[in-house]
């Protein structure tokens, strides 16, 4: 490791990086701009100057910009030099010369960068005595505000959008000191990152615009640490409460998992939270129609009488609810009567994933060693609807050979600018076989849009490519064969390949990525085997067992059961409308444990109010298999409290137990009673540890309205509500965080800032060195992993698809708004959800004269929907799809059904 | 004994000296404009309200006793949807109005808050809005500030040029 000597003291910098990131990563204070840990260098704003000094004699030295300076072995350098301080004291005073004097009304004052290196270089007042410069804004959509005014030209938004995430629509305009970021006319930015501009821009020309519309300082916000609900990949985030309602959600940087950015989904459809349909009363439901409120120590009466006195009871889980919250049910129910609530095709590819996993040598990747791969094969998968941060880390491993290459020509690896002209259009090997055309085909040197079956197909020939132990598919088309044969190649050449596919599509599909794996894993490449999960704790339910819903339905029609406890999970979302309503008819009594009410809490007698995220602690384990802990933000009104804990309470009044005082007892019966997830307890610390005898703070110390808060109701002030769960306090009093060293472990800080640094940028604080995971290692643990020893191939390959007259498979197509359950809910996310359609491949649709927009109807599995057509390009002829938005019926897909004109199907 | 006459002599002396009691409240008592009691938001020379709802008077305020929550009007011209103070917390310190970057937030020259029960010294916004400028009869943060609201558009605050054209081509 190199030394450096900064002001005369000797440092030790890590190789390979430059002298600003060296600078922070050792503490200093040195401001900056263009700089971004994630999109590194390109040296635009000078506001990073230092002086650097030939040797020790040199006391004249020459002022370099520290962000395109490399750490060389004995460099010295000065941050406090006078002539430095002026030089960027200078720079600041230009870029403030037309900034609009707004920061009372700037949703990014209290965090915002520049204010932040505004104070650290010393600049105080406006000298300049000419106009402002002044600009429109446009309209960006429902999630990000624009304010042109406030730019100071750093380049981070267009680096961001179009370099980083493959953005198209935000682009640079004008020219001089008239330069413009904006789009090239009003409307919603197309990437699904969109709202990473907020974190990403220094300034407040992006702010988030559902934030706007409840506007709350960076200072006043209460916040723990939390985990994203809307997808399997478990990205850590921060939501900031006020007055007891959701304000935002910002990202959480987890060195592992999300790094630095969150999608659009994660980022604003937190609004459910908020929402009109939320219970926070339990409810008792006598005779259909008739609804009362109860208080929760008679909802906890009639429950336990409902569960009691030998009643047999069915219970079923949720892959939405906490892993404490589905192991309280079937700790309530019996492990014979706990069913996961999921229908039977995605319950069995959900063990079917887990058993590859832990039965092969292909290790499940974190996100980060997602973003690090160096060939990539997508099988069968719409990354970027399913889960869209994992397409982001995608895409930076398409780069990741490319960059390679740019660095043996000696380029730095974060002179990002160098970097990016040398690759240009560089491709490195990076395939996708999807049923359909998917964003990251732009990414893909080669793209396969086939029918499930020929995706499967493709992967197992690329498997016997590799190890001609593994199946071979027979009757291989000449072009596929040497498509295979390619892939093949570059899988082989790779140091580190990656295979993603998920459970939306087949049982062929994942066992096909499982012998691609596999294959590489016998020729002595690592292979890393990602598999993509619907929702956020389908991985820990299919960790705790239990049967499929259609089990469920059958041991009820078989009668026996007396009553049905319904955890976090809106059945009419997992199965036909009809075929739930047969089996609710089979109970006596259904209880339902929920946060917001759906069409089965309304069919429930008794209904808990759940918490939310943000309202509750639990444990979620992502695709990864990683476990990690969510903290109550807030103390929420009315009755609510977690699943486990309502569940606690009705098993201690009908006298099956004690109720659990804290999450920590919940832990620790489900280690001893559920060997797989043991290791959960560790996701985070215990509610006993203290940070020098405090409790660590929730909310930040300039915490304001704390004795004028409450005084509305009452001027006598209220003790702040107490948390038995965790070691945080629902308070501003306890230990703040403070970064470089400062710090609780990862797992408890609420939220990231630093004396100087109320900005996001705050995080460099607390990480191990620039761009190194958080300090005491990143949150999580890890439930699954790999068998040492091989396990036999999956030897069936399905036939090739034959497309039959008269009839499409109909296959499901996921969308990042709306194919989520809690995102729909939420009013920004709600506009930008598509309308219902039927996607048809385009020669198909002019067969059944079917122009796009013409209504088409579908008849699959006993249902018939009528849905407009939409021509999809990639899709294939004799495939149909159908989207899982809310308002589509559940159909078991993909199976085959037959699509016509209304008027033929009606004749 | 002497002493005991001299000091009856002296006490009689200051019988005809003058007085320096004030009898309050017949008689009041001269307060400086700048005297720090009774809080009040004020509007600006337009006579909307000056109060932007930045929070940073409740960030200043020692003794927490400043919330308020922010809204914006369709005009584009945000303001809180409520104002709290308790004053039976405020120190009348004057943070709060140095704080305050619109001069929204001003200390008044009355103390006269004296209340039998406690609770009546909270004052929502209703009893801390006045209809006047207070002691700043010119300033308007929204002419000075870059923010576009209804009535003033971008490019028409102090010092501002009119807005750029972005597809212009000249130099």
């Amino acid at each position: 490791m190199p030394k450096i000597y900064v002001d005369g003291k000797e440092c030790e910098a890590a190789e390979g990086q430059n002298l600003l990131e060296a600078c922070l990563g050792l503490g200093f204070d040195l401001p900056y701009f263009c700089w971004h840990p994630a999109m590194r260098s390109v040296g635009a704003c000078r506001q990073c100057a230092v002086k650097e000094f030939k040797d020790e004699n040199d006391a004249r030295g020459r002022i370099v910009m520290a962000c395109m300076t490399p750490v060389t072995e004995g460099a010295r350098i000065s941050i406090d030099d006078p002539e430095a301080r002026a030089f960027r004291a200078g720079v600041i005073e230009w870029l403030m010369a037309s900034h609009p004097h707004d920061c009372p009304v700037c949703d990014e004052g209290g965090e915002c960068h520049l204010q932040d290196m505004t104070v650290m270089a010393g600049h105080v007042y406006r000298r300049h005595r000419f106009g402002k410069r002044t600009y429109r804004n446009q309209d960006l959509g429902p999630f990000v505000n624009h304010e042109m005014n406030r730019c100071i030209q750093c380049y981070r938004c267009v680096r961001f959008y179009c370099d980083y995430a493959g953005g198209r629509d935000l682009s640079v305009f004008a020219s001089r000191d008239s330069v413009y970021f904006g789009r090239s006319e009003d409307g919603t930015l197309e990437s699904e990152f969109s709202g990473n501009l907020v974190e990403v821009c220094p300034t407040g020309v992006f702010t988030d615009k559902t934030l706007k519309k409840h506007y709350t300082r960076k200072w006043d916000l209460q916040a723990a640490p939390s985990i994203c609900v809307h997808c399997g990949l478990g990205c850590n985030t921060t939501p900031g409460e006020r007055y007891g309602r959701l304000r935002r959600i910002r990202n959480r940087y987890n060195g592992s998992v999300n790094g630095y950015f969150l999608c659009d989904r994660g980022r604003f459809g937190y609004e459910f939270v908020n929402g009109d349909k939320r219970i926070r009363r339990p409810v008792l439901r006598e005779r259909p129609g008739e609804e009362e409120q109860i208080d929760a120590g008679e909802a906890i009466r009639r429950a336990s009488l409902m569960l009691g006195d030998g009643k047999r009871v069915m219970a079923i889980g949720s892959p939405r609810a906490s892993l404490e919250s589905n192991f309280a049910l079937r700790e309530l129910a019996g492990p014979e009567n706990f069913f996961s609530g999921l229908p039977d095709n995605e319950h069995k590819l959900l063990r079917l994933v887990l058993d590859i996993l832990k039965g092969g040598p292909a290790r499940s990747p974190s996100l980060s060693e997602v973003g690090r791969a160096d060939a990539v094969l997508i099988l069968g998968e719409d990354v970027t609807n399913t889960a869209p941060v994992e397409a982001l880390m995608l895409r930076q491993a398409a780069r990741k050979r490319p960059v390679e290459k740019a660095v043996s020509r000696k380029i730095p690896e974060w002179d990002a600018s160098a970097i990016k002209t040398a690759i240009q259009n560089e491709k490195e090997p990076f395939h996708v076989a999807a049923p359909f055309a998917t964003k990251l085909d732009e990414a893909a040197k080669a793209v396969y849009h086939a029918p499930p079956e020929d995706i499967a197909r493709l992967g197992n020939a690329i498997a016997h490519e590799l190890d001609r132990d593994a199946p071979s598919p027979e009757g291989l088309e000449g072009r596929i064969a040497q498509l295979a044969k390619d892939i093949a190649e570059d899988l082989k050449d790779a140091k580190s390949p990656i295979i993603v596919s998920g459970v939306s599509l087949s049982e062929a599909v994942v066992k096909a990525a499982a012998n691609v794996a596999w294959a590489l894993e016998a020729i002595g490449k690592k292979a890393a085997l990602s598999y993509i999960v619907p929702e956020c704790n389908s991985t820990g339910l299919a960790l705790m067992g239990g049967k499929s819903l259609d089990d469920a339905l059958k041991a009820a029609a078989h009668g026996g059961f007396d009553t049905l406890v319904i955890l976090e999970n809106d059945l009419f979302t997992r199965a036909g409308k009809e075929e739930v309503e047969v089996f609710f008819e089979c109970f006596e009594n259904i209880i339902a444990i929920d946060h917001t009410a759906t069409r089965t809490t309304s069919a429930a007698g008794l209904v808990f109010p759940a918490a939310a995220f943000a309202e509750g602690t639990g444990t979620l384990v992502n695709s990864e298999g990683r476990a990690q802990r969510f903290f109550k933000v807030f103390d929420p009104e009315g009755d609510i409290a977690e699943g486990w804990r309502w569940l606690g309470r009705i098993m201690e009044e009908s006298g099956a137990g004690t109720a659990w005082s804290n999450i920590d007892e919940v832990l620790e019966s489900m280690a001893s009673e559920v060997p797989e997830l043991q290791e959960a307890i560790d996701a985070a610390p215990s509610a006993g540890l203290r940070m020098a005898g405090q409790k660590v703070a929730r909310a930040p110390q300039r915490f304001s309205g704390r004795t004028a808060i409450h005084a509305g109701r009452s001027v006598i002030e209220p003790r702040p509500p107490e948390d038995p769960d965790s070691p945080l306090s629902f308070s501003m009093e306890g230990f703040q965080p403070k970064g470089l060293g400062k710090e609780p472990p990862p797992e408890l800080i609420p939220q990231f800032w630093s004396p100087g640094w109320n900005s996001p940028q705050a995080v460099i604080r607390f990480q191990d060195g620039t761009n190194g995971g958080l300090r005491g290692n990143d949150p999580g643990v890890r439930l699954i992993n790999p068998a040492e020893a091989m396990p036999g191939y999956f030897r069936e390959v399905p036939g090739p698809f034959r497309p039959r007259k008269g009839e499409w498979l109909v296959i499901p197509v996921y969308h990042i708004f709306g194919s989520e359950e809690l995102n729909a809910l939420s009013p920004p996310v709600a506009g930008l959800i598509p309308r219902p359609y039927i996607g048809l491949n385009p020669e198909d649709a002019v067969k059944l004269e079917a122009p796009p927009g013409e209504e088409v109807a579908l008849k699959a599995g006993g249902l018939h929907l009528k849905l407009p057509a939409r021509h999809m390009p990639g899709l294939p002829e004799g495939v149909a799809a159908l989207p899982v938005l809310p308002g589509v019926e559940r159909l078991r897909l993909p199976q085959w059904g037959v699509v016509a004109r209304p008027k033929e199907s009606a004749a | 004994m002497l002493s005991l006459f001299k000091t009856a002599w002296g006490v009689f002396l200051r019988a005809f000296e003058k007085r320096v009691t004030v009898s309050y409240p017949e008689e009041r008592p001269y307060l400086a404009p700048r005297f720090r009691g009774r809080i009040i938001l004020s509007r600006d020379p337009d006579g909307g309200e000056r109060c932007v709802a930045c929070y940073l008077c409740a960030a200043a305020c020692p003794v927490d006793c400043i919330a308020l929550d922010a809204a914006e009007t369709e005009d584009g011209r945000r303001y809180p949807s409520f104002f709290r103070i308790n004053f039976s917390r405020c120190i009348f310190c004057g943070y709060c109005e140095e704080a305050c970057p619109t001069y929204a937030i001003q200390l008044t020259p009355d103390f006269e808050m004296s209340e039998y029960a406690r609770q009546s010294l909270v004052y929502e916004k209703e009893d801390l809005l006045i209809s006047g400028t207070g002691k700043y009869p010119d300033y308007n943060f929204y002419r000075v500030a870059g923010l576009a609201i209804k009535g003033k558009d971008k490019g028409e605050a102090e010092n501002e040029t009119p807005p750029v054209d972005i597809r212009g081509l000249m130099p």
